[in-house]
Protein backbone atom coordinates (compact mmCIF):
# COMPACT_ATOMS: atom_id res chain seq x y z
CA UNK A 1 0.00 0.00 0.00
CA UNK A 2 1.25 3.33 -0.73
CA UNK A 3 1.26 5.88 1.95
CA UNK A 4 1.47 9.13 0.22
CA UNK A 5 0.09 9.29 -3.88
CA UNK A 6 0.73 12.26 -5.33
CA UNK A 7 -1.10 12.76 -8.91
CA UNK A 8 -0.19 15.21 -11.79
CA UNK A 9 1.16 18.14 -9.36
CA UNK A 10 1.01 21.40 -11.02
CA UNK A 11 2.14 24.34 -9.24
CA UNK A 12 3.43 27.81 -10.97
CA UNK A 13 5.54 30.86 -8.88
CA UNK A 14 4.73 34.10 -11.17
CA UNK A 15 5.83 33.24 -14.65
CA UNK A 16 8.25 30.15 -13.30
CA UNK A 17 6.34 26.80 -13.62
CA UNK A 18 8.44 24.68 -10.89
CA UNK A 19 5.77 21.60 -10.89
CA UNK A 20 5.03 20.26 -14.33
CA UNK A 21 2.50 17.35 -13.43
CA UNK A 22 4.38 15.70 -10.77
CA UNK A 23 3.36 11.99 -9.72
CA UNK A 24 4.85 9.93 -7.28
CA UNK A 25 3.97 7.19 -4.99
CA UNK A 26 5.70 6.54 -1.22
CA UNK A 27 5.38 2.70 -0.51
CA UNK A 28 4.22 2.23 3.23
CA UNK A 29 7.18 1.58 5.73
CA UNK A 30 9.91 2.34 2.71
CA UNK A 31 12.61 5.23 3.55
CA UNK A 32 12.25 7.03 -0.23
CA UNK A 33 14.65 9.37 -0.89
CA UNK A 34 13.41 12.37 -2.99
CA UNK A 35 16.67 13.57 -4.93
CA UNK A 36 16.97 16.41 -6.86
CA UNK A 37 19.02 19.40 -7.48
CA UNK A 38 18.78 22.83 -5.56
CA UNK A 39 15.44 24.77 -6.83
CA UNK A 40 14.56 21.10 -8.18
CA UNK A 41 10.82 21.72 -6.74
CA UNK A 42 11.79 19.39 -3.44
CA UNK A 43 10.42 21.80 -0.84
CA UNK A 44 7.55 22.84 -3.02
CA UNK A 45 6.11 19.41 -2.95
CA UNK A 46 6.23 18.97 0.80
CA UNK A 47 5.10 21.96 1.33
CA UNK A 48 2.34 21.10 -0.73
CA UNK A 49 2.19 17.94 0.93
CA UNK A 50 1.60 19.55 4.19
CA UNK A 51 -0.80 21.83 3.10
CA UNK A 52 1.32 24.93 3.74
CA UNK A 53 1.20 25.86 -0.04
CA UNK A 54 -1.48 25.19 -2.53
CA UNK A 55 -0.84 23.34 -5.88
CA UNK A 56 -2.65 25.11 -8.42
CA UNK A 57 -3.97 21.80 -9.88
CA UNK A 58 -3.47 18.07 -8.77
CA UNK A 59 -4.06 15.60 -6.04
CA UNK A 60 -2.98 14.45 -3.35
CA UNK A 61 -4.00 11.68 -0.55
CA UNK A 62 -2.18 10.83 2.85
CA UNK A 63 -2.88 7.68 4.04
CA UNK A 64 -5.72 7.46 2.18
CA UNK A 65 -6.99 11.07 2.90
CA UNK A 66 -7.00 14.25 0.60
CA UNK A 67 -4.57 16.90 1.54
CA UNK A 68 -6.14 20.50 1.09
CA UNK A 69 -4.83 23.61 1.54
CA UNK A 70 -5.32 25.69 4.39
CA UNK A 71 -6.59 22.35 6.81
CA UNK A 72 -4.47 20.44 8.45
CA UNK A 73 -6.10 18.02 9.44
CA UNK A 74 -4.17 15.29 7.55
CA UNK A 75 -1.01 16.54 9.00
CA UNK A 76 -2.20 14.68 12.08
CA UNK A 77 -0.74 11.71 10.37
CA UNK A 78 2.27 13.42 9.06
CA UNK A 79 5.92 14.28 10.78
CA UNK A 80 8.04 17.09 9.23
CA UNK A 81 11.70 17.50 10.04
CA UNK A 82 12.43 20.84 8.06
CA UNK A 83 16.31 21.66 7.20
CA UNK A 84 16.67 24.21 9.67
CA UNK A 85 13.71 23.66 12.26
CA UNK A 86 13.07 26.72 14.42
CA UNK A 87 11.55 26.30 18.42
CA UNK A 88 10.36 28.53 20.66
CA UNK A 89 13.70 29.90 22.19
CA UNK A 90 12.53 30.64 25.99
CA UNK A 91 11.08 26.52 25.93
CA UNK A 92 13.55 23.68 27.17
CA UNK A 93 13.62 20.34 24.87
CA UNK A 94 10.88 18.45 27.28
CA UNK A 95 8.28 21.58 27.66
CA UNK A 96 8.74 21.46 23.44
CA UNK A 97 7.49 18.29 23.30
CA UNK A 98 4.65 18.44 25.71
CA UNK A 99 3.50 21.61 23.63
CA UNK A 100 3.88 19.36 20.79
CA UNK A 101 1.78 16.47 23.00
CA UNK A 102 -0.41 19.00 23.64
CA UNK A 103 -1.23 20.74 20.45
CA UNK A 104 -1.63 17.26 18.67
CA UNK A 105 -4.20 15.63 21.35
CA UNK A 106 -2.21 13.56 23.07
CA UNK A 107 -3.01 12.31 26.38
CA UNK A 108 -0.66 13.63 29.37
CA UNK A 109 0.79 10.76 30.62
CA UNK A 110 1.35 9.14 26.99
CA UNK A 111 2.91 12.46 26.39
CA UNK A 112 5.51 12.12 29.63
CA UNK A 113 6.44 8.51 28.31
CA UNK A 114 6.86 9.08 24.51
CA UNK A 115 8.93 12.37 25.60
CA UNK A 116 10.73 10.96 27.66
CA UNK A 117 11.36 8.00 25.42
CA UNK A 118 12.06 10.18 21.99
CA UNK A 119 14.99 12.59 24.47
CA UNK A 120 16.75 9.49 24.96
CA UNK A 121 16.67 8.51 21.55
CA UNK A 122 17.78 11.22 20.17
CA UNK A 123 19.98 12.12 23.02
CA UNK A 124 19.13 14.91 24.83
CA UNK A 125 17.69 13.56 27.84
CA UNK A 126 19.31 14.68 30.45
CA UNK A 127 19.24 18.49 28.63
CA UNK A 128 17.53 21.62 31.21
CA UNK A 129 18.54 24.49 29.50
CA UNK A 130 16.85 26.25 27.27
CA UNK A 131 16.18 26.07 23.38
CA UNK A 132 17.92 29.25 22.82
CA UNK A 133 21.29 27.69 23.76
CA UNK A 134 21.19 24.95 21.40
CA UNK A 135 23.36 23.84 18.89
CA UNK A 136 22.03 23.46 15.30
CA UNK A 137 23.13 19.32 15.48
CA UNK A 138 20.43 19.53 19.19
CA UNK A 139 18.03 21.43 16.92
CA UNK A 140 17.95 18.63 14.40
CA UNK A 141 17.56 15.99 16.85
CA UNK A 142 15.39 17.91 18.75
CA UNK A 143 13.26 18.21 15.49
CA UNK A 144 12.74 14.65 14.92
CA UNK A 145 11.77 13.90 18.28
CA UNK A 146 9.17 16.69 18.13
CA UNK A 147 8.38 14.96 14.45
CA UNK A 148 8.00 11.23 15.84
CA UNK A 149 5.97 11.98 19.01
CA UNK A 150 2.48 11.97 17.60
CA UNK A 151 4.11 8.51 15.97
CA UNK A 152 2.76 9.65 12.56
CA UNK A 153 2.20 7.38 9.54
CA UNK A 154 4.30 9.35 7.33
CA UNK A 155 8.00 11.29 8.63
CA UNK A 156 8.47 14.04 6.09
CA UNK A 157 12.19 15.20 6.54
CA UNK A 158 13.32 18.11 4.14
CA UNK A 159 17.21 17.90 3.68
CA UNK A 160 17.50 17.29 7.12
CA UNK A 161 21.59 17.07 6.95
CA UNK A 162 21.98 19.55 4.48
CA UNK A 163 23.00 22.37 7.20
CA UNK A 164 24.94 19.86 9.62
CA UNK A 165 28.69 18.61 10.12
CA UNK A 166 29.68 15.38 9.29
CA UNK A 167 29.39 14.03 13.39
CA UNK A 168 26.06 15.50 12.74
CA UNK A 169 24.93 14.76 9.75
CA UNK A 170 26.01 10.87 10.82
CA UNK A 171 23.75 11.18 14.15
CA UNK A 172 20.67 12.25 12.20
CA UNK A 173 21.02 9.38 9.43
CA UNK A 174 21.26 6.77 12.36
CA UNK A 175 18.60 8.19 13.81
CA UNK A 176 16.68 7.86 10.68
CA UNK A 177 17.77 4.59 10.20
CA UNK A 178 16.45 3.61 13.78
CA UNK A 179 12.95 4.73 13.11
CA UNK A 180 12.30 3.13 10.07
CA UNK A 181 10.56 0.50 11.66
CA UNK A 182 8.18 3.14 13.27
CA UNK A 183 7.04 4.84 10.22
CA UNK A 184 7.40 5.75 6.52
CA UNK A 185 10.24 7.94 5.84
CA UNK A 186 9.84 10.52 3.16
CA UNK A 187 13.78 12.28 2.41
CA UNK A 188 14.47 14.74 0.43
CA UNK A 189 17.96 15.60 -0.42
CA UNK A 190 21.00 16.47 -2.96
CA UNK A 191 23.31 14.48 -1.00
CA UNK A 192 23.58 10.89 -2.85
CA UNK A 193 25.57 9.69 -0.45
CA UNK A 194 23.23 9.70 2.18
CA UNK A 195 20.53 8.13 0.03
CA UNK A 196 22.70 5.60 -0.50
CA UNK A 197 23.20 4.67 3.27
CA UNK A 198 19.35 4.57 4.25
CA UNK A 199 16.91 4.89 1.10
CA UNK A 200 15.17 1.55 0.19
CA UNK A 201 13.19 3.74 -2.87
CA UNK A 202 14.24 6.52 -4.22
CA UNK A 203 12.74 9.46 -7.35
CA UNK A 204 14.80 11.69 -9.47
CA UNK A 205 13.10 15.48 -9.42
CA UNK A 206 14.12 17.11 -12.48
CA UNK A 207 12.49 20.25 -14.15
CA UNK A 208 9.17 20.07 -12.27
CA UNK A 209 8.31 15.88 -12.70
CA UNK A 210 9.76 12.69 -11.54
CA UNK A 211 12.12 11.17 -14.31
CA UNK A 212 12.84 7.97 -12.45
CA UNK A 213 11.21 6.46 -9.80
CA UNK A 214 12.01 2.58 -7.89
CA UNK A 215 13.44 0.41 -5.73
CA UNK A 216 17.08 1.34 -5.39
CA UNK A 217 18.18 -1.66 -5.89
CA UNK A 218 15.83 -2.49 -8.62
CA UNK A 219 17.33 0.65 -10.50
CA UNK A 220 21.05 0.36 -9.87
CA UNK A 221 20.63 -3.17 -11.08
CA UNK A 222 18.86 -1.79 -14.46
CA UNK A 223 21.69 0.53 -15.15
CA UNK A 224 24.48 -2.10 -14.39
CA UNK A 225 26.72 -1.79 -17.85
CA UNK A 226 29.50 -4.53 -18.37
CA UNK A 227 32.11 -2.06 -17.65
CA UNK A 228 35.74 -2.19 -16.68
CA UNK A 229 39.01 -0.81 -15.81
CA UNK A 230 42.28 -1.75 -16.40
CA UNK A 231 45.81 -0.72 -15.60
CA UNK A 232 48.81 -2.58 -16.76
CA UNK A 233 51.75 -2.08 -14.46
CA UNK A 234 54.29 -0.78 -17.28
CA UNK A 235 52.88 2.28 -18.87
CA UNK A 236 54.54 1.15 -21.89
CA UNK A 237 51.84 -1.52 -22.09
CA UNK A 238 49.15 0.75 -22.63
CA UNK A 239 49.88 1.80 -26.36
CA UNK A 240 50.31 -2.17 -27.24
CA UNK A 241 46.67 -2.71 -25.58
CA UNK A 242 45.42 0.12 -27.66
CA UNK A 243 46.27 -1.24 -30.61
CA UNK A 244 45.19 -4.83 -30.14
CA UNK A 245 41.64 -3.56 -28.77
CA UNK A 246 40.65 -0.03 -30.33
CA UNK A 247 37.86 0.07 -28.79
CA UNK A 248 39.14 0.85 -25.18
CA UNK A 249 39.76 3.78 -24.13
CA UNK A 250 42.02 6.06 -21.73
CA UNK A 251 40.81 7.25 -18.69
CA UNK A 252 44.28 8.70 -18.06
CA UNK A 253 47.83 7.77 -18.51
CA UNK A 254 47.84 4.78 -16.36
CA UNK A 255 44.24 3.68 -16.89
CA UNK A 256 41.87 2.10 -19.94
CA UNK A 257 38.48 1.71 -19.62
CA UNK A 258 36.55 -0.97 -21.82
CA UNK A 259 32.63 -2.27 -22.17
CA UNK A 260 32.19 -5.74 -22.52
CA UNK A 261 29.62 -5.04 -25.66
CA UNK A 262 33.13 -3.99 -27.58
CA UNK A 263 35.74 -5.32 -26.13
CA UNK A 264 35.61 -8.98 -24.48
CA UNK A 265 36.78 -9.40 -21.34
CA UNK A 266 38.09 -13.13 -21.68
CA UNK A 267 39.87 -11.91 -24.82
CA UNK A 268 41.53 -8.81 -23.09
CA UNK A 269 42.61 -11.76 -20.31
CA UNK A 270 44.04 -13.78 -22.86
CA UNK A 271 45.98 -11.21 -24.80
CA UNK A 272 47.55 -9.91 -21.57
CA UNK A 273 48.21 -13.81 -20.63
CA UNK A 274 49.79 -14.40 -24.06
CA UNK A 275 52.14 -11.39 -24.27
CA UNK A 276 52.50 -11.36 -20.29
CA UNK A 277 51.87 -7.96 -19.62
CA UNK A 278 51.49 -7.78 -15.65
CA UNK A 279 48.32 -5.95 -14.19
CA UNK A 280 48.16 -3.81 -11.30
CA UNK A 281 44.27 -3.56 -11.48
CA UNK A 282 41.28 -4.91 -13.11
CA UNK A 283 38.23 -3.88 -11.86
CA UNK A 284 34.42 -4.09 -12.82
CA UNK A 285 33.17 -0.57 -12.86
CA UNK A 286 30.15 -0.92 -10.02
CA UNK A 287 27.15 1.94 -10.80
CA UNK A 288 26.77 4.36 -8.67
CA UNK A 289 23.48 6.61 -7.86
CA UNK A 290 25.66 9.72 -9.24
CA UNK A 291 25.87 8.07 -12.70
CA UNK A 292 22.42 7.12 -12.66
CA UNK A 293 21.86 10.57 -11.24
CA UNK A 294 23.44 12.50 -14.14
CA UNK A 295 21.99 9.89 -16.72
CA UNK A 296 18.80 12.10 -15.31
CA UNK A 297 19.51 15.14 -15.36
CA UNK A 298 22.40 15.72 -17.90
CA UNK A 299 19.99 15.10 -21.42
CA UNK A 300 17.28 17.97 -20.29
CA UNK A 301 20.45 19.94 -18.69
CA UNK A 302 21.75 19.71 -22.86
CA UNK A 303 18.39 20.34 -24.10
CA UNK A 304 18.16 23.48 -22.17
CA UNK B 1 -10.22 23.10 23.99
CA UNK B 2 -7.19 21.56 25.15
CA UNK B 3 -5.01 22.41 22.41
CA UNK B 4 -6.43 25.85 22.50
CA UNK B 5 -5.20 25.74 26.36
CA UNK B 6 -2.12 24.65 25.10
CA UNK B 7 -1.48 27.44 22.87
CA UNK B 8 -2.58 29.98 25.42
CA UNK B 9 -0.10 28.20 27.89
CA UNK B 10 2.70 28.65 25.68
CA UNK B 11 1.45 32.12 24.89
CA UNK B 12 1.62 33.24 28.41
CA UNK B 13 5.27 31.51 28.75
CA UNK B 14 6.70 33.53 26.26
CA UNK B 15 5.45 36.95 28.07
CA UNK B 16 6.51 36.17 30.87
CA UNK B 17 10.16 34.61 30.05
CA UNK B 18 10.93 37.68 27.59
CA UNK B 19 10.06 40.07 30.22
CA UNK B 20 7.47 41.59 28.31
CA UNK B 21 4.63 40.75 31.23
CA UNK B 22 7.04 42.69 33.79
CA UNK B 23 7.27 45.64 31.58
CA UNK B 24 3.43 45.44 31.43
CA UNK B 25 2.99 45.41 35.13
CA UNK B 26 5.45 47.93 35.64
CA UNK B 27 3.88 50.55 32.95
CA UNK B 28 0.36 49.84 33.84
CA UNK B 29 1.62 50.24 38.07
CA UNK B 30 3.37 53.53 36.93
CA UNK B 31 0.89 55.29 34.79
CA UNK B 32 -1.97 54.10 38.02
CA UNK B 33 0.42 55.90 40.14
CA UNK B 34 1.71 58.96 37.76
CA UNK B 35 -2.39 60.01 37.84
CA UNK B 36 -3.04 61.24 41.74
CA UNK B 37 1.09 61.60 42.11
CA UNK B 38 0.22 64.71 39.28
CA UNK B 39 -3.05 66.39 40.32
CA UNK B 40 -1.52 66.08 44.42
CA UNK B 41 2.26 67.57 43.60
CA UNK B 42 0.03 70.36 41.25
CA UNK B 43 -0.62 72.83 44.19
CA UNK B 44 3.28 72.62 45.39
CA UNK B 45 4.42 72.87 41.38
CA UNK B 46 2.39 76.17 41.15
CA UNK B 47 3.65 77.25 44.78
CA UNK B 48 7.58 76.09 43.92
CA UNK B 49 6.66 78.63 40.59
CA UNK B 50 4.54 81.57 42.03
CA UNK B 51 7.42 83.79 42.12
CA UNK B 52 8.69 83.16 38.66
CA UNK B 53 4.81 83.56 37.59
CA UNK B 54 4.23 86.62 39.99
CA UNK B 55 7.18 88.04 37.56
CA UNK B 56 5.20 87.28 34.52
CA UNK B 57 2.13 89.18 36.41
CA UNK B 58 0.14 86.09 36.93
CA UNK B 59 -0.71 85.94 40.46
CA UNK B 60 -1.55 82.25 42.34
CA UNK B 61 -3.39 82.08 44.67
CA UNK B 62 -5.12 79.19 46.61
CA UNK B 63 -4.91 75.83 44.10
CA UNK B 64 -7.45 73.28 45.31
CA UNK B 65 -7.27 69.86 43.70
CA UNK B 66 -9.64 67.13 43.38
CA UNK B 67 -10.74 63.41 42.31
CA UNK B 68 -11.42 65.17 38.80
CA UNK B 69 -7.69 66.45 38.36
CA UNK B 70 -6.85 62.84 39.19
CA UNK B 71 -9.12 61.74 36.66
CA UNK B 72 -8.04 63.84 33.65
CA UNK B 73 -4.80 63.00 34.15
CA UNK B 74 -5.75 59.44 34.04
CA UNK B 75 -7.50 59.63 30.42
CA UNK B 76 -4.53 61.96 29.27
CA UNK B 77 -2.20 59.49 30.05
CA UNK B 78 -4.28 55.96 28.77
CA UNK B 79 -2.78 56.81 25.16
CA UNK B 80 0.45 56.40 26.41
CA UNK B 81 -0.23 53.06 27.85
CA UNK B 82 -1.80 52.15 24.66
CA UNK B 83 1.47 53.24 22.45
CA UNK B 84 3.40 50.88 24.92
CA UNK B 85 1.23 48.31 24.64
CA UNK B 86 0.91 47.68 20.71
CA UNK B 87 4.61 48.36 20.76
CA UNK B 88 5.39 46.02 22.52
CA UNK B 89 2.92 43.33 21.45
CA UNK B 90 3.07 44.26 17.81
CA UNK B 91 5.85 41.35 16.96
CA UNK B 92 2.76 38.45 18.12
CA UNK B 93 2.40 36.76 14.73
CA UNK B 94 5.18 38.67 12.54
CA UNK B 95 8.15 36.90 14.97
CA UNK B 96 6.59 33.92 14.82
CA UNK B 97 6.08 34.43 10.90
CA UNK B 98 9.78 35.53 10.66
CA UNK B 99 11.22 32.43 12.26
CA UNK B 100 9.13 29.97 10.71
CA UNK B 101 7.92 28.78 14.50
CA UNK B 102 4.48 28.56 13.22
CA UNK B 103 5.42 25.90 10.66
CA UNK B 104 5.68 23.04 13.10
CA UNK B 105 2.94 23.88 14.74
CA UNK B 106 0.83 23.49 11.70
CA UNK B 107 2.27 20.56 10.32
CA UNK B 108 0.98 18.50 13.67
CA UNK B 109 -2.37 19.62 12.37
CA UNK B 110 -3.46 22.56 15.08
CA UNK B 111 -5.88 24.65 13.24
CA UNK B 112 -4.91 27.82 12.56
CA UNK B 113 -8.10 29.15 13.93
CA UNK B 114 -6.77 28.63 17.26
CA UNK B 115 -3.35 30.32 16.68
CA UNK B 116 -5.34 33.24 15.76
CA UNK B 117 -8.07 32.48 18.93
CA UNK B 118 -5.36 32.14 21.50
CA UNK B 119 -3.53 35.31 20.24
CA UNK B 120 -5.95 37.67 20.23
CA UNK B 121 -7.47 36.50 23.06
CA UNK B 122 -4.22 36.67 25.26
CA UNK B 123 -3.75 40.41 24.07
CA UNK B 124 -7.14 41.73 25.09
CA UNK B 125 -6.58 39.95 28.37
CA UNK B 126 -3.08 41.72 29.10
CA UNK B 127 -4.80 45.10 27.60
CA UNK B 128 -7.87 44.31 30.04
CA UNK B 129 -5.68 43.33 33.20
CA UNK B 130 -3.13 46.22 32.36
CA UNK B 131 -5.67 48.82 32.43
CA UNK B 132 -7.89 47.79 34.90
CA UNK B 133 -4.50 47.33 37.32
CA UNK B 134 -3.90 51.07 36.27
CA UNK B 135 -7.90 52.32 36.82
CA UNK B 136 -7.89 50.01 40.40
CA UNK B 137 -4.26 52.06 41.64
CA UNK B 138 -5.48 55.22 40.43
CA UNK B 139 -9.41 54.93 42.21
CA UNK B 140 -7.62 53.56 45.46
CA UNK B 141 -5.67 56.98 45.74
CA UNK B 142 -8.19 58.76 44.69
CA UNK B 143 -10.46 57.18 47.19
CA UNK B 144 -7.76 58.15 49.77
CA UNK B 145 -7.19 61.74 49.06
CA UNK B 146 -10.15 62.69 48.16
CA UNK B 147 -13.52 62.15 46.74
CA UNK B 148 -14.90 59.66 43.68
CA UNK B 149 -17.83 60.93 43.47
CA UNK B 150 -17.30 64.07 42.23
CA UNK B 151 -16.73 62.69 38.73
CA UNK B 152 -19.81 62.22 36.67
CA UNK B 153 -20.50 58.73 34.78
CA UNK B 154 -17.21 57.59 36.04
CA UNK B 155 -17.25 53.97 35.28
CA UNK B 156 -19.19 54.90 31.82
CA UNK B 157 -16.03 56.71 31.04
CA UNK B 158 -13.60 54.57 31.71
CA UNK B 159 -15.64 51.89 29.92
CA UNK B 160 -15.33 53.49 26.68
CA UNK B 161 -12.05 54.04 26.89
CA UNK B 162 -11.36 50.33 27.52
CA UNK B 163 -13.55 49.37 24.87
CA UNK B 164 -11.28 51.52 22.53
CA UNK B 165 -8.43 50.32 23.77
CA UNK B 166 -10.13 46.48 22.33
CA UNK B 167 -10.76 47.42 19.15
CA UNK B 168 -7.33 48.99 18.74
CA UNK B 169 -6.05 45.45 19.47
CA UNK B 170 -8.28 44.02 16.92
CA UNK B 171 -7.02 46.62 14.33
CA UNK B 172 -3.63 45.20 15.43
CA UNK B 173 -4.53 41.49 15.26
CA UNK B 174 -5.84 42.21 11.31
CA UNK B 175 -2.78 43.75 10.33
CA UNK B 176 -0.67 41.41 12.23
CA UNK B 177 -2.44 38.87 9.86
CA UNK B 178 -2.18 40.61 6.85
CA UNK B 179 1.59 42.03 6.75
CA UNK B 180 4.73 40.48 7.07
CA UNK B 181 6.81 42.64 9.15
CA UNK B 182 5.81 44.21 12.76
CA UNK B 183 6.35 47.76 10.74
CA UNK B 184 3.61 47.42 8.64
CA UNK B 185 1.30 46.18 11.14
CA UNK B 186 2.58 49.42 13.24
CA UNK B 187 1.73 51.59 10.09
CA UNK B 188 -1.47 50.02 9.86
CA UNK B 189 -2.96 49.74 12.69
CA UNK B 190 -1.87 53.55 13.45
CA UNK B 191 -3.10 54.62 10.45
CA UNK B 192 -6.87 53.23 10.69
CA UNK B 193 -6.29 55.12 13.92
CA UNK B 194 -5.23 58.51 12.67
CA UNK B 195 -7.62 58.11 9.98
CA UNK B 196 -10.68 58.35 12.52
CA UNK B 197 -9.27 60.95 14.65
CA UNK B 198 -8.89 63.01 11.26
CA UNK B 199 -12.67 62.23 10.52
CA UNK B 200 -13.39 63.18 14.29
CA UNK B 201 -12.21 66.66 13.56
CA UNK B 202 -15.09 67.17 11.07
CA UNK B 203 -18.38 68.38 13.39
CA UNK B 204 -20.40 66.38 11.16
CA UNK B 205 -18.44 63.10 12.31
CA UNK B 206 -17.32 64.03 15.89
CA UNK B 207 -19.94 61.92 17.13
CA UNK B 208 -19.75 58.96 15.45
CA UNK B 209 -15.89 57.62 15.46
CA UNK B 210 -14.50 55.59 18.10
CA UNK B 211 -12.55 58.22 18.97
CA UNK B 212 -14.75 60.06 21.07
CA UNK B 213 -14.53 57.21 23.72
CA UNK B 214 -11.18 58.34 24.71
CA UNK B 215 -12.67 62.15 25.42
CA UNK B 216 -13.90 60.99 29.13
CA UNK B 217 -12.71 63.70 30.32
CA UNK B 218 -15.64 65.66 28.95
CA UNK B 219 -18.04 62.83 30.24
CA UNK B 220 -16.60 62.63 34.09
CA UNK B 221 -17.44 66.59 34.04
CA UNK B 222 -20.65 66.36 32.78
CA UNK B 223 -20.37 68.78 29.71
CA UNK B 224 -21.13 65.86 27.10
CA UNK B 225 -23.95 63.74 27.97
CA UNK B 226 -23.57 59.83 28.32
CA UNK B 227 -26.06 59.27 25.38
CA UNK B 228 -23.92 60.73 23.08
CA UNK B 229 -21.03 58.03 23.23
CA UNK B 230 -23.62 54.77 22.99
CA UNK B 231 -23.29 55.16 19.15
CA UNK B 232 -19.89 55.13 18.94
CA UNK B 233 -19.49 52.64 21.23
CA UNK B 234 -21.98 50.37 19.85
CA UNK B 235 -20.28 50.58 16.31
CA UNK B 236 -16.86 50.66 17.66
CA UNK B 237 -17.69 46.75 19.14
CA UNK B 238 -18.93 46.37 15.63
CA UNK B 239 -15.72 47.18 14.29
CA UNK B 240 -13.94 45.17 16.41
CA UNK B 241 -15.94 41.87 16.13
CA UNK B 242 -15.82 42.80 12.12
CA UNK B 243 -11.66 43.21 12.51
CA UNK B 244 -11.76 39.90 14.25
CA UNK B 245 -14.19 38.07 12.10
CA UNK B 246 -12.29 38.89 8.37
CA UNK B 247 -8.49 37.95 10.48
CA UNK B 248 -9.99 34.66 10.50
CA UNK B 249 -10.47 33.83 6.61
CA UNK B 250 -7.56 35.97 5.92
CA UNK B 251 -5.39 33.71 8.23
CA UNK B 252 -6.62 30.55 6.73
CA UNK B 253 -5.36 31.21 3.53
CA UNK B 254 -2.09 33.32 4.93
CA UNK B 255 1.48 31.49 2.95
CA UNK B 256 4.11 31.15 5.61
Amino acid sequence: MDILQITNLHKHFGSKEVLKGLTLSVPEHSVFGFIGKNGAGKTTTMKIVLGLLKADAGSITVAGENVVYGQTSVNRQIGYLPDVPEFYPFMTAQEYLSFCGEITGMNPSEIRTRSRELLELVGLGGEKHRIKGFSRGMKQRLGIAQALLHRPKLLICDEPTSALDPVGRKEILELLLTVRDQTTVLFSTHILSDVERICTDVAFLNNGTVHLTGALADLMQSCRTEEYILEPENVTDLATLLQAFPNMGPINENQLRFSQRNCNLFDVLAFTADRRIPLTKLERLEPSLESLFMQVVRPLDARA
Amino acid sequence: MRSLLAFMKKEWMEQLRCGRLMILIILFVLLGIMNPAMAKLTPWLFEVMADSLAESGITVTEVTVSALDSWTQFFKNLPLGLIAFVLLQSSIFTKEYDTGTLMLVFTKGFERIKVLTAKASLLLILWSAGYWLCFGITCGYNAYFWDNTVAHNLMFAVICWWIFGLWVITLCVLFSVLAKSNAHVLAGTGSIVLLFFLLGMFPQCREYVPTILTDGASLIYGARSLQVYLFPLIFTVILGIFCLAVSIPLFRQKKL
